[in-house]
């Protein structure tokens, strides 16, 4: 994982679910079909506009809801990172866990549009508009966390343990 | 230095002197539990070894019986999982339940404990004192190998409740109330305390608990009291040490909430915080569906009041009413007291106690363009099928009193 992520931004709204990710119907479905279905529900078609690195840009309580790896899907799909205004405690859990990041940035949601570029900065814990010009502080993570992200993950982790395969 | 509840269950499982918010904390843990859809969808890593075999809960709930091909082997893969490891506590097909009434049924939800699922609804296991949390499938991962997990300490709120609940309002509308109010508190910690409690079932806090996870609550805990130690006393698998709040614990806020004043309350769709409504208000909505079941209301007092209000009633002319028991023991004294038969005859759908329908799993599905309103724990776009249909969480009184007229509708009309 990178420590400057850069990447073209995608702007959602309060309380994003992980349903929206990850619909229930899709468990059974192989992998490259549950991708289809990311925010099909909200965004038809919008996996299919996205490019690899992009970011997500959302608002209060994101990830809510369901234990369900919504971030596993986000990471399989190509984003980058998801910066949020707050996001929720599972989720973020699910991003660690994935080597997904995952930043809380109150006020995010409102600093950016779609098609905005985002630059985040996990040495100093910033959030950049870089079409914009604007830059905000976001939450830092604790040091365990990011030597988690820095792993890509905990499978990584567990299997360097010798307690996976 | 003084601490909450839940800092006071942290601080002993992290076996230090105290916590506070901000803090990042490595946990013992009292009770692994798992369930069927980890397997079904393939998110789990199985590990080569597990810690303390003898601490795990194993209870199929998700794809109960099995849906599919699939569900099957997964339960396959899953039973091999219990074998290999010697997990003790099996609740297999036949003795199952939704995983969470099953814990509380069965003695592991215990006061001053951790206890962890994949789940998220593992948080009303806080009903019981017992600070419960769910971690996702490779959170459970790591929790199955190191016996362990890291937790944020987050800020505390607390609810003071007072007073009681006026008849047909229940710990739903409670919730409902809540959430409609004061909106969501992502990252900190729920603990309810105050003279209300009291007078509130055990069913009525698991319901408000379970719920808490709509306000992205990371931990929600009741006080231990004399209804709880009545509750726990036959079932309680070990001996357990309540928590309680010091008298000078901080909070981030503290929240005062009057049960008298609360009337039957309903969430609009898609979204809980700040999207809910006293059902009066939209009385008269139509609906295809009524839901009552799920770890939020399925249990044997929500079956009691749902038969209560269709006693001698028939379900709505194009509506169907299905009803979840949220475990064999819920369906079993449900029979028993003459519920089910009462349901069955009024034209409702009684299925296998299990999460189905309230994930959008099975047993219950919507098409597009249609509306239910449920006592289930979520209404987010799409949660129980179609992403064009609709989904209004109630309470079971308001679900019950609707399907009779087809309509969304006040349950005090039949009181």
């Amino acid at each position: 994982m990178d420590k400057i992520i850069r990447g073209t931004v995608w702007v959602f709204g309060h309380n994003i679910d992980t349903d929206l990710m990850y619909p229930g119907s899709a468990f059974q479905l192989p992998i490259e079909e549950q991708a289809r279905l990311v925010f099909s529900g909200i965004r038809p078609g919008w996996v299919d506009q996205i490019g690899r690195g992009d970011i997500l840009v959302a608002g209060r309580n994101f990830g809510t809801g369901s234990a369900r790896p919504g971030a596993m899907l986000l990471k399989y799909i190509g984003l980058a990172a998801v910066v949020a205004d707050s996001i929720g405690g599972t989720f973020f859990r699910n991003s660690v866990n994935y080597g997904f990041p995952a930043i809380q940035c109150a006020g995010v949601s409102e600093a950016f549009q779609d098609g905005d570029v985002a630059e985040i900065d996990l040495h100093k814990f910033e959030v950049r508009n870089v079409t914009r010009s604007r830059t905000l502080r976001a939450i830092r993570l604790p040091q365990q966390i990011m030597e988690i992200l820095e792993a890509e993950g905990i499978v990584p982790l567990l299997r360097k343990e010798g307690y996976l395969s | 230095m003084a601490m909450t509840m839940t800092e006071k269950v942290l601080a002993s499982h992290a076996r230090v002197p105290e916590v506070k918010p901000g803090d990042i904390v490595t946990c013992a843990l009292d009770w692994i539990v798992h369930i069927d859809v980890v397997f079904t969808a393939d998110w789990f890593a199985i590990p080569n070894r597990i810690a303390r075999p003898e601490r795990h809960v194993a209870i199929m709930d998700h794809m109960v019986p099995a849906q599919t091909i699939r569900d099957a082997e997964a339960h396959v893969e899953f039973r091999e999982f219990i074998r290999r490891f010697g997990i003790p506590h099996v609740f297999d097909i036949g003795n199952h339940g939704i995983s969470h009434q099953v814990l509380a049924e069965q003695g592991f939800a215990l006061p001053g404990q951790m206890l962890v699922c994949e789940d998220s609804h593992t948080c009303g296991a806080g009903a019981f004192n017992c600070a419960g949390r769910g971690l996702g499938a490779l959170g459970m991962t790591y929790a199955v190998c190191k016996g362990e997990s890291w937790f944020q300490v987050g800020e505390t709120i607390r609810y003071e409740l007072q007073g009681e609940l006026s008849p047909a309002v229940d710990g739903k509308d409670v919730f409902l109330y809540i959430a409609g109010t004061y909106g969501e508190d992502v990252n900190s910690n729920i603990e309810f305390e105050g003279p209300g409690i009291a007078g509130l079932s055990i069913a009525n806090r698991q319901c408000i608990a379970t719920m808490c996870a709509n306000l992205g609550a990371e931990f929600v805990l009741f006080p231990f009291d004399e209804r709880l130690e009545h509750y726990l006393r036959e079932r309680a698998v070990e001996k357990y040490n309540p928590v309680e709040s010091d008298p000078d614990a901080e909070y981030a806020k503290i929240r005062i909430v009057d049960l008298r004043s609360i009337v039957p309350y309903i969430a609009l769709p898609d979204s809980i915080p700040n999207n809910c409504r006293p059902v009066a208000e939209i009385a008269g909505l139509e609906i295809n569906q009524a839901f009552i079941g799920s770890c939020a209301n399925g249990r044997l007092e929500d079956l009691a009041v749902a038969a209560g209000i269709l006693e001698g009633k028939r379900v709505s002319e194009g509506v169907r009413l299905i009803i979840t028991p949220a475990s064999q023991e819920v369906y079993g004294a449900a029979l028993r007291a003459g519920y089910i038969q009462r349901l069955v005859d009024a034209g409702a759908v009684i299925t296998a106690s299990t999460c189905g329908a309230c994930y959008g799993g099975h047993s219950g599905l919507l098409a597009r363009g249609e509306r239910c309103v449920s006592s289930s724990t979520r209404n987010f776009k799409g949660r129980m099928g179609s992403p064009d249909s609709e989904v209004l969480v109630a309470s079971p009184a308001t679900v019950a009193a609707s399907s009779i007229t087809g309509k969304i509708t006040d349950p005090r009309r039949y009181q």
